[in-house]
């Protein structure tokens, strides 16, 4: 090799540099490592957990498989973090993972504060209370005095404080920040009450020696927009997340599913809304720093997000509710792709 | 000038700290550099803010309308309470069974020894487990809750007891205690000097038990002897009235105990066998009693060998209290990691940590170095 061969080398490298514009650090990252790095819950039933086999299921984890995906090609190049309601934003922060997607609520401080930003809502929740059936309670407004275990540093902790707080009531809190330990405690009647998400409580009753000798009181005390969070400033990564998560939704309201996904794009001819997505027309991929095929392979690693729905939280008895389509009465509503 | 020892001495340690000080200054810009590039905030203005959350016991007043300042303050205290009980029944289980250990009684001895290798050698963590599981798995539900008799009562939940109502002759009682406290050590250097001075010995012990025992009791009765007492009663879902004593505070304490005092015992046991047995031999034939003798002669020696592994265990025992966390006992730690998490100051909240763990450490050194000093041998 010459010194001249050296010289033009790097030259073309520096004349070329202008026109490989990185897509932003963290998609380097992610393509460099060929994986997608993805904080999740250690254990929630329908959101992420292990199965038998060491796979990560639920709807969280299904959604870091669509952004892997539609960045790499492959959901299953997706590296998961199990982390607890203690760590979950430190090793986001720290650059440790990606993203975070985890059943977090978003909130303004969390939003501006902690280096990071939410990338959209993949599940309207709200926090419940849940209770053994023997102790004979029907509403929240009956537990003046009772002991309740919760996750520490959550809004979970904060609202029951709030809502005890505003109506003048008493309760003692017994905090655990492990999701194990704190329903082991519960389960063994340390506490009288377990606070958490709706869709949380649900998930936990399942894992309980019986679980009708419990009830979800009716009352929900707050609201629990939950969805994926990625640091902040990197706008090329956020951008991508946010877009999967409308492509998902856009892609239940338009009816394409894992299944049919492949021949819907034969008969997209006429549909221009549905071309876009399916990238058939228009530049929505490319836009994103991907190409115009990302929706497809998401599509095809996840289904749609009502498929995603009803595979993970449908088991758990909770109704689509507020995390219906918009025109079926919910709040799920993807701006268009265009 | 560099062929000068002195000099080339001189010029390396100044090498050495600008070396330190510039990978602190760099280590330091970095952090604040990431932190503010990535726009997270920092300082330490958040600790006036509202807390927004419960603490379930705490020495001080608290409600969740007040600051995280006073917030890391509870679980401060919550600390320094479970530590400092903590070691205190460390050091006397420890003494008893390093005593044990050295006991010619075959079965002491070896319970003893089982007692210390057992508990060396299980990781803390798992003990606090196991106490924690004890405690809120096999003891009875609230509604199903044994009583002691005197109103004590046994629960999942914790220990329930009576606790007298509150009465201006109760704090008069307390302040009395430390009064006589201050005359009984008052008295103990008086008969000390008529000891060198006439050889006379006043009675010590019998005096400040008078004192100690009978001023609080002289100020109670003075101010009309209250005896009402509130039971604790269950309504609704818990027992209300009298005091309790937290499962999670109750495994913390007996399991930092339980452990800590295995580690005593054998430090006893060596300070004890590090003193000659001619020692004994010389104060029994000076006609000394056998308690005389440990009193005066082997201890004094021994505890020049026990007291610096002793502050050691005790900076641990209070070090280990931060596995308060992992059973939820609302020590200092949990505080700092529930704020980290509600404000997101993860570096200010560790910073407040790492400070006031050193100081307690500092403190609990300075304090058995200074006893040390005292009750070492004066070589004349």
């Amino acid at each position: 090799m010459t010194r001249r061969f050296l010289i033009g080398l790097a030259t073309a490298t520096a004349l070329l540099a202008p026109t490989l514009a990185s897509a932003g650090p963290t998609i380097d990252s992610i393509k460099q490592r060929g994986a997608l790095r993805c904080a999740v819950n250690t254990g929630l039933l329908g959101f992420s957990a292990p199965d038998s086999t060491g796979k990560w299921t639920g709807i969280d984890a299904d959604f870091c498989r669509a952004v892997a995906a539609a960045i790499l090609g492959d959901p299953d190049k997706v590296q998961y973090v199990g982390t607890n309601a203690q760590n979950r934003f430190t090793v986001l922060q720290s650059g440790e993972v990606d993203m975070l997607s985890r059943n977090t609520t978003w909130t303004s401080s969390r939003d501006s504060t902690l280096g990071s930003v939410f990338a959209g809502v993949l599940f309207y929740d709200g926090q419940g209370f849940m209770v053994p059936k023997k102790l004979g309670v029907k509403s929240a407004k009956e537990l003046d005095g009772a002991t309740i275990c919760v996750q520490p540093g959550t809004t979970t902790e904060l609202n029951v404080s709030d809502y005890f707080r505003s109506r003048k009531m008493n309760f003692k809190p017994v905090v655990i920040a492990e999701l194990n330990q704190i329903e082991q405690a519960f389960f063994a009647g340390r506490c009288d009450v377990y606070t958490t998400d709706i869709s949380g409580l649900a998930a936990t009753r399942l894992k309980a020696p019986n679980k009708d000798d419990y009830v979800i009181l009716p009352e929900a005390i707050s609201k629990e927009p939950l969805g994926p969070m990625v640091r902040r400033g990197d706008w090329e990564f956020f951008t991508i997340v946010k877009w999967t998560l409308f492509g998902l939704l856009e892609a239940e309201e338009m009816g394409v599913t894992k299944a049919n996904v492949d021949a819907k794009k034969g008969e997209a001819g006429n549909n221009p809304p549905l071309q876009r997505l399916l990238g058939l027309s228009g530049d929505a991929g490319k836009g994103l720093g991907l190409d115009n095929d990302w929706m497809v392979r998401a599509i095809k690693a996840v289904g749609n997000y009502g498929e995603m729905y009803e595979r993970n939280i449908g088991p758990l008895g909770i109704p689509r509710g507020l995390n219906a389509q918009w025109t079926q009465g919910g709040l799920m509503y993807a701006p268009p792709i265009r | 000038m560099l062929s000068s020892e002195r000099a080339r001495g001189i010029f390396y340690q100044f090498l050495l700290l600008a070396a330190v000080f510039g990978l602190g200054w760099y280590l330091v810009g970095n952090t604040l550099h990431n932190l503010s590039t990535r726009q997270i905030q920092v300082g330490f203005e958040f600790l006036g803010r509202e807390a927004g959350f419960e603490i379930a016991e705490s020495q001080i007043a608290y409600a969740p309308s007040d600051s995280y300042f006073r917030a890391f303050l509870v679980g401060l205290f919550n600390t320094l309470h479970v530590a400092l009980l903590g070691i205190v029944l460390a050091t006397v289980l420890g003494t008893l069974v390093g005593i044990a250990r050295l006991s010619s009684n075959w079965l002491m001895s070896r319970l003893a020894s089982a007692y210390v290798e057992t508990m060396r050698n299980i990781p803390l963590l798992l003990q606090l487990f196991v106490w924690y599981g004890l405690f809120t798995e096999l003891m009875p539900p609230v509604r199903q809750a044994i009583e002691l008799g005197g109103g004590i009562f046994v629960t999942q939940r914790g220990l329930y007891y009576p606790w007298p109502e509150p009465h201006a002759a109760w704090s008069a009682a307390g302040w009395a205690l430390l009064a006589g406290a201050a005359l009984a050590f008052a008295w103990r250097g008086h008969a000390r000097r008529v000891q060198e001075r006439t050889g006379r010995q006043l009675p010590v012990g019998l005096v400040a038990a008078a004192l100690l025992a009978g001023l609080p009791l002289a100020a109670w009765l003075a101010l009309g002897a209250p005896t009402q007492l509130v039971y604790p009663e269950l309504r609704g879902f818990n027992f209300r009235g009298g005091k309790v004593l937290s499962p999670e505070f109750l495994a913390l304490l007996i399991g930092l105990s339980t452990y800590t005092a295995a580690f005593v015992a054998e430090i006893v046991r060596a300070g004890i066998l590090a003193v000659d047995k001619g020692q004994t031999e010389a104060a029994m034939s000076l006609g000394l009693t056998r308690g005389q003798d440990l009193r005066l002669v082997t201890l004094p020696q021994a505890l020049r060998v026990i007291i610096p592994p002793m502050t050691s265990q005790y900076l641990n025992l209070t070090k280990n209290s931060s596995l308060a966390v992992a059973i939820g006992y609302p020590d200092l730690v949990a505080v700092a990691n529930t704020t980290m998490n509600q404000t997101g100051q993860a570096i200010e909240a560790i910073a407040i940590l790492m400070a006031v763990y050193l100081t307690i450490s500092l403190l609990i050194s300075l304090f058995m170095n200074w006893y040390n000093n005292r009750v070492r041998l004066v070589e004349r």
